[in-house]
């Protein structure tokens, strides 16, 4: 094979797996607004958010989006509220303080925690956290239980995207910081930490992707009553968990509305995306 | 720059008639059944044996509730639905077959002292009229209601049955299938839900503590399922489209008479389910 030849084949190769992964989203995208057109069609947009609740099967059905969007704004939020500084706490941690050593086992324990599948967490949350909040805040299944399993499971994702971004840090910085005799303390405060801001930004909208999207931990200890909470101890329930709750038993506009879920959902994760990249252009290139 | 606008329209071309193929059986050689999770797993049971007796057959069961089952029998994408309740006036194009009974049964926590309810004090409940075990002769706690999420059979006989509408149920905690429940209140001592009592019977005698509560003076047995005296059970159902005979031609036919077979009725009751009496 002459090396134009090969050069050639490389390229397509590289060009269908390109077209290939763009085409994965299209189709998805296309998919999620040709399931739920029907129904946007012949019912009100309006309804979604003013209807009295969210009873699709009943008669009138009833369509209200609103509990389950605030439901899980606030899931997300608290997650991100309480893993995000344990998460770069525990990533400052094994890179400044944390002997080499210690450091790496470290590491090597928060990448484990990451690989831990999601209904894992939620058995262990269904068995043995809900059982725990109940008896001191019956019944146990809520925002609060949801927030906790949520903030357990991104903060790896966090940790782990904090310690790249430090990874990263130009070597020169430190050896400066160290040559001026500054403290450690001194160090991570004003030199690792707003040196990072673009790269711990970014991670800590990868925790809230993920927060967003993940579906059975939060489904087993939610609680799942469409509602909007007035207490961090009552049940909510996430467009997510609804989404994986009904779509097997819904049969038309009620799986249309479920289909509007994930249209609003994806519309989350673009909105999240865009940011991300809206904050690491800036800080590169402003 | 031209053979790769090409390239991008084969490529797309493959990826949306992938879309739209067809998942139905094509081979006369496999059985694809869908529909209620109730009725899955021990078709599951059966379609093994069914397998065993007949060399290259394969059985293709899938659960997704028993709205799916329905749909799917209609549009030929399964060739057997399974359907955990009667059929609706609105379903007269199918035909039901019954291969068992199931009955739906309250649990509590075993610690709870509470020894019956009528169903009144069910419903009461379950609207949020009484919200402490105290008002029904019981502990002095919030009562935690655990209730199913629409669409479920279940959720809609125990509608049926106490006259409920969905609207009116006040639950603090909503679930899927049954084994959920079961943990749910097996980990509040507080909460009444309500499940297959062949999952209850199964999960009480494997040491979870949870009890079955009495339903109009009648113990959730499966023994009163089967003689029919429980006033809350469901039949288990095969669908498939009308024929002319009364079972399907060929080895989707086979399969309905090898469930129905006294030789079925030990994996049924494995399964705490109740035989259909030949």
């Amino acid at each position: 094979m002459f090396p134009s030849n090969r050069d050639a084949f490389l390229s397509w190769t590289i060009y269908g797996c390109g077209v290939f992964s763009a085409a994965i989203v299209v189709l998805i995208l296309g998919f999620l607004i040709k399931e739920s057109a029907p129904t946007l069609y012949h019912l009100d947009i309006l309804r979604f958010f003013t209807d009295p609740s969210w009873h699709p099967s009943s008669s009138p059905p009833e369509y209200n989006l609103l509990p389950l969007i605030v439901a899980t704004l606030l899931t997300t939020l608290g997650a991100i509220v309480i893993a995000a500084p344990l998460g770069i706490g525990s990533a400052i941690f094994s890179h400044f303080y944390a002997s080499r050593v210690v450091g790496r086992a470290y590491g090597k324990v928060i990448e484990l925690l990451a690989g831990i599948p999601s209904v894992v967490y939620g058995l262990w949350g269904l068995t043995v956290l809900v059982p725990l909040v109940s008896q001191w805040q019956p019944p146990g299944a809520s925002l609060f239980t949801a927030i906790v399993i949520l903030s357990i499971m991104i903060l790896p994702t966090i940790a782990l995207f904090a310690g790249a971004a430090f990874e990263s840090l130009p070597k020169e910085h430190l050896q400066a910081a160290e040559a001026l005799g500054l403290s450690r303390s001194r160090i991570v405060i004003s030199v690792v930490l707003p040196a990072s801001r673009t790269g711990l930004f970014t991670a800590i909208i990868l925790g809230t992707g993920r927060a967003v999207g993940e579906t059975m931990a939060v489904l087993m200890v939610a609680g799942n009553v469409v509602q909007t909470p007035y207490s961090l101890f009552q049940p909510v329930r996430t467009i997510t968990a609804n989404i994986a709750l009904e779509m097997a038993y819904a049969m038309g506009d009620h799986r249309g509305a479920l289909f509007v879920c994930g249209l609003l959902l994806m519309g989350i994760v673009i909105v999240l995306v865009s940011v991300a990249e809206w904050v690491s252009r800036g800080r590169v290139y402003g | 720059m031209i053979a790769r606008v090409v390239f991008l329209f084969v490529v797309s071309a493959t990826l949306l008639s992938g879309c739209s193929s067809q998942s139905g059986s094509d081979t006369a050689h496999q059985v694809v059944l869908t529909g209620s999770s109730t009725v899955a797993p021990l078709m599951n049971e059966i379609g093994k044996r069914f397998e065993e007796s007949h060399p290259g057959v394969r059985i293709d069961v899938q659960s997704g509730g028993s709205s799916r089952g329905i749909a799917d029998a209609r549009r030929g994408l399964a060739d057997i639905g399974m359907v955990s309740r009667d059929l609706r006036s609105d379903e007269n194009d199918l035909t039901a077959i019954t291969i068992a009974r199931d009955g739906i049964g309250l649990i509590v926590h075993s610690e709870n002292p509470v020894q019956s309810l009528t169903n009144e004090q069910i419903v009461q409940i379950f609207t949020g009229q009484i919200e402490n075990w105290s008002q029904v002769g019981g502990n002095d706690a919030p009562i935690t209601v655990v209730n199913k999420a629409e669409g479920r059979s279940t959720l809609e006989l125990f509608l049926k049955h106490f006259e409920l509408n969905s609207k009116d149920i006040q639950a603090d905690v909503v679930i899927g299938d049954n084994e959920q429940c079961v943990k749910t209140v097996a980990g509040n001592v507080n909460a009444i839900g309500y499940v297959s009592i062949g999952t209850a019977e199964f999960d009480a005698n494997a040491g979870v503590p949870i009890r079955l509560l009495p339903l109009g003076g009648i113990i959730a047995s499966i023994e009163n399922v089967q003689n029919g005296t429980f006033p809350l059970s469901r039949p288990l159902n095969l669908v498939f489209t009308k024929q002319e005979t009364n079972f399907p031609k060929g080895i989707v036919g086979e399969l309905i008479e090898f469930a129905l077979s006294p030789e079925m009725h030990e994996i049924i009751q494995e399964q705490y389910y109740v035989p259909v009496k030949p």
